[in-house]
């Protein structure tokens, strides 16, 4: 049998083992002892030609209701924005996603020039003095960050807010629980759903390391980012921030509001949904804090002509040269969506990543009023909030988003889940795709099964 | 050919865009946000037309150089073809476009190529289950040693050190610290095989793993794993592979076979899925039985008609990625295990190993050969012939860029003075190799004649050397106006 993605025929085989010295593969292997090699094929399916194949993975992604089929109220993390066309054609060149990390600068300046724009534009939107070229997801971004603050101070103990993505709370806990870290949860607020400043005025100490707050936060409302980072500072703890990218379009930046750490998930910025990944973590801090960054970072620099150039930079911070004194053992990752991003931004430009963060909270804005003309929705939170706000129903989420998918619409995320104080709640996300006449088909849909 | 390029920042002017939005078609004109929390200072975002959006990346591509560009033999990072039509298949809506926490009834099929990804994972690598969720390489690294951590510590056993050879790479270290870990470095013997004895005596009642790399960093199997094994269980511990060789064992050895316990595997490397310029990746991990209580949630599972996500896992050392790892990537990965079949498979790691030893055998009297058995999936070179001309490694990598090729992993692993690690993969022809292997011989001779031309490399490529020490320094991360 043959494959179409190995070259070699039968002859190059020979005459390669000959030029060798051995008669078959097989020699080559002597090295590995016979009692463990596997004497028998893999366990796996048949190979399948291309067309099998496609049809195969076309039947299994049929399964799956999809959200250009269905229209999307869910977010909770991750969201429907449009991605334009141009995207999807700038990561598609394969001078970028076949390369790896730039370890020669010369034959990698494409490469390193996009992702040290993408640097600066990820500084630009958070207001922040230096940017890394990528982590892992917003989860992972936020524990790396939680790290960094920690080894930053030489404290220990770290204050989470209730209302950061449960999800990013159990990512920050699997990676502090081995290194020994302190967490002290805050609640929020009942009636605003923003985290309660007059407890943490209390909690924060000089033992704290940093406060960790999500703004927006899970709930969709807005925190007030000024009078934690002056409750943090007053201690000479940190601020790490979590937030919505898309939200920067018209939020006030983290960095004016005295934020020392900004992380978040990138995936709104240019990525598909796609069931949870590839995504893309943005980490960008105050110069102050450069040294201690994980990840990698693009310097600007010049040939011995003078010409600008860039290339990987500060690399002592890192595990290849540094080892077991590495800041973080990220090695690979996701310098492609990275590039996405940067794309994306350029592509909707100064004046479009304001529309389009104004477009969303309007949109989400009227969604909320429609909806809670009904008579069994209620605001469950009175807070300023962008593009998602939770509602509460007298009737279970689950049982609500049964009914409005087989009507072709994915409801909105059960808060109650994770938040038991919060049965029956709604956390509903609208974007700037969601059109009036998807929003009050929904506000119809809500009426009718209620 | 040398010549700069413009910043997009520079290109911009000021009312230009390069994509559009509809119209706002709902009734709402007042800002609902109080004004304290609105932004006072517009991002200065590029304003770019959408035709100077694509030429301005189309020429970055053009600075570029991939695995579709041409030959890319980085040691340790198995830059293999990246087959196209998986680049189709993980774009189709059902893949892309399906949100992680719609209802598991809405995702049945999501969920079973999971499922059955777990499957074939588990029986390529020897393990008894798989997680998904580790996103790269070194994700997966802590991810094992988390689940290590976990396994001691439900038996009331504290053990917190990790043995790590000296030839590994430098995440497993930075993994063990992550982790909370300390990790004992070894000593490899001159061969570059594991040190038993050194083993021997690192081992006590505080270790909790010992790493390694099988093939080792240098190319080499390590034909004493079984004693290895036996030692480390024996005062306690668990073994934990690093996967990133993996490509050289398909269908021929499995890491659980072995006797490791634990084990990453890198799809962006061995699996064919594109590394995308530094990931996204993917580091599924495998683990024998006793360990399958602690790993990640949720975890999949089907009652043999329905799958679901579960979450109640007790033990579980809880989540390592916000959902359930690079999904995207795990559907290239997929399609290509069933491009593939087991024959197929198995095919790559012989043609794999075959490729490496032919680059040895033709490059050995050019090139000081520190080993010169058999090598697996890569092998080891070094500039120590051409050391008497001025020349390094270093010299030579940029050189062959001149050539129009992507430079071996240079400088590592670290115990081999000026080392050149060379990874062909399988997707190489002999026409390839021949063409490569005469052009590092051109370079040798080179280093005899004309070692400036050498020295002064690169001189075909857009920019020359570039000023490191000054990068670092004084470091300029973004542009300001």
């Amino acid at each position: 049998m043959s494959w179409s993605y190995l070259p070699h025929t039968e002859g190059d085989r020979k005459a390669m083992l000959l030029s060798i010295g051995v008669e078959t593969v097989d020699a080559l292997f002597a090295d590995v002892p016979a009692a463990i090699k596997l004497n028998r094929p893999l366990n796996l399916p048949r190979a399948m030609a291309e067309s099998e194949l496609v049809k195969h993975l076309q039947a299994m992604s049929a399964e799956n209701a999809n959200i250009r089929d269905y229209t999307c109220f869910l977010g909770a993390g991750a969201y429907d924005h449009y991605i334009p066309s141009v995207v999807n054609h700038i990561i598609s060149r394969s001078e970028f996603y076949t390369a790896y990390t730039q370890y020669q600068p010369e034959i990698s300046q494409g490469y390193l020039q996009a992702l040290w724009e993408y640097q600066s534009m990820i500084c630009e939107i958070t207001g922040m003095e230096v940017a890394n070229a990528s982590m892992y997801d917003g989860g992972t971004a936020l524990a790396e960050a939680a790290m960094m603050a920690c080894g930053a101070t030489g404290r220990d103990e770290i204050v989470v807010s209730r209302t950061i993505h449960p999800y990013y709370r159990e990512v920050l806990k699997t990676y502090g629980i081995d290194r020994g870290y302190k967490f002290r949860d805050i609640s929020y607020a009942d009636a605003d759903g923003t985290t309660y400043i007059k407890l943490l005025e209390k909690i924060v100490s000089e033992s704290t390391a940093a406060i960790i707050i999500q703004s927006p936060n899970f709930f969709g409302t807005i925190e007030d980012l000024k009078t934690i980072s002056e409750i943090a500072h007053t201690k000479r703890a940190l601020l790490v921030a979590s937030v919505d990218p898309i939200s920067l379009g018209i939020l006030e930046s983290p960095g004016r509001l005295g934020v020392d750490i900004v992380v978040g998930e990138g995936q709104s910025m240019g990525l598909p949904v796609s069931f949870g990944g590839p995504y893309l973590g943005f980490f960008a801090a105050t110069e102050k804090l450069m040294r201690r960054m994980p990840g990698r970072i693009i310097g600007q620099t010049a040939d011995a002509e003078g010409r600008r150039g860039f290339v990987l930079t500060l690399q002592t911070r890192e595990q290849h040269i540094r080892r077991e004194k590495a800041t973080s053992n990220i090695c690979s990752n996701e310098a492609l969506c990275a590039l996405a991003a940067a794309a994306y931004l350029s592509a909707v430009g100064k004046q479009g990543f304001q529309e389009i963060a104004a477009q969303c909270m309007h949109k989400a804005h009227y969604a909320y009023e429609q909806l809670t003309t009904l008579k069994c929705c209620q605001p469950a939170f009175n807070a300023p909030f962008f593009k998602e706000f939770v509602v509460r129903f007298e009737k279970p989420v689950t049982d609500l988003n049964r009914s409005l998918l087989a009507s072709g619409i994915i409801g909105g995320f059960d808060v109650g889940k994770y938040y038991p104080e919060l049965e029956q709640c709604m956390l509903v996300c609208v974007t700037e795709k969601r059109t009036k006449y998807e929003i009050d088909r929904l506000v119809e849909k809500m009426g009718a099964i209620l | 050919m040398k010549c700069g390029k413009a910043l997009i920042f520079e290109m911009s002017k000021e009312g230009r865009r390069a994509s559009d939005l509809a119209p706002l078609d709902v009734d709402t004109t007042r800002t609902a946000i109080p004004k304290r929390y609105l932004r006072t200072k517009p991002a200065a975002l590029p304003e770019v037309s959408q035709p100077d959006l694509i030429r301005h990346y189309t020429a970055l591509s053009n600075r570029n150089f991939g695995v579709d560009s041409g030959f890319y033999p980085l040691g340790s990072c198995t830059m293999k073809y990246n087959p196209k039509v998986n680049e189709d298949v993980c774009r189709y809506p059902g893949f892309s476009q399906v949100h992680p926490l719609q209802d598991c009834e809405s995702v049945q099929g999501a969920l079973k190529l999971l499922y059955e990804m777990e499957q074939y994972l588990a029986d390529i690598f020897g393990m008894d289950a798989i997680t998904l969720q580790p996103v790269a390489g070194a994700h997966g690294e802590l991810t094992g040693l988390k689940l290590i951590r976990a396994y001691h510590r439900s038996r009331g056993d504290k053990r917190t050190k990790v043995i790590i050879p000296d030839s590994a790479h430098g995440t497993n270290p930075a993994s063990a610290t992550i982790c909370g870990l300390e990790m004992v470095g070894i000593k490899s013997n001159g061969d570059g095989s594991i040190n038993l004895d050194a083993l021997r005596s690192a081992v006590g009642p505080d270790t909790a793993a010992f790493m390694l790399t099988n093939p080792s960093t240098l190319g080499l199997f390590e034909t004493n794993i079984r004693e290895m094994a036996a030692i480390v269980h024996e005062a306690g511990g668990l073994l934990y592979y690093d996967g990133a060789n993996a490509n050289a064992i398909l269908g021929i050895v499995r890491p659980g076979d072995m006797g490791f316990d634990v084990a990453h595997l890198n799809l962006h490397k061995t699996f064919a899925t594109p590394h995308g310029g530094g990931g996204p990746g993917s580091g599924p991990v495998g683990v024998k039985k006793n360990l399958v209580p602690f790993l990640p949630v949720p975890v999949i599972s089907y009652d043999g008609e329905k799958y679901t996500l579960d979450e109640n896992r007790p033990s579980s050392i809880g989540k390592v990625h916000t959902f359930y790892g690079n999904f995207g990537v795990i559907v290239r990965a997929y399609a290509y295990i069933r491009t593939m079949g087991s024959d197929g498979l198995r095919q790559v790691s012989e043609d794999a190993v075959l490729n490496a030893n032919y680059c040895l055998r033709q490059l050995k009297d050019d090139y000081h050969a520190p080993f010169t058995r058999f090598c697996m999936h890569e092998c080891v070179l070094t500039s120590l012939k051409q050391k008497p001309y001025g020349v390094k490694t270093l010299d030579i990598a940029k050189r062959l860029l001149d050539y129009g090729y992507h430079p071996p992993t240079i400088y590592f692993p670290l115990i081999v003075e000026e080392a050149m690690l060379i990874e062909p993969t399988e997707t190489e022809s002999k026409e390839t190799l021949d063409k490569f292997i005469s052009v590092l011989r051109r370079i040798a001779e080179e280093a005899r004649t004309d070692a400036a031309l050498i020295k002064t490399a690169p001189h075909d490529t857009v920019v020359g050397r570039l000023d490191e020490v000054a990068a670092a320094r004084k470091p300029i991360v973004k542009w300001t106006t």
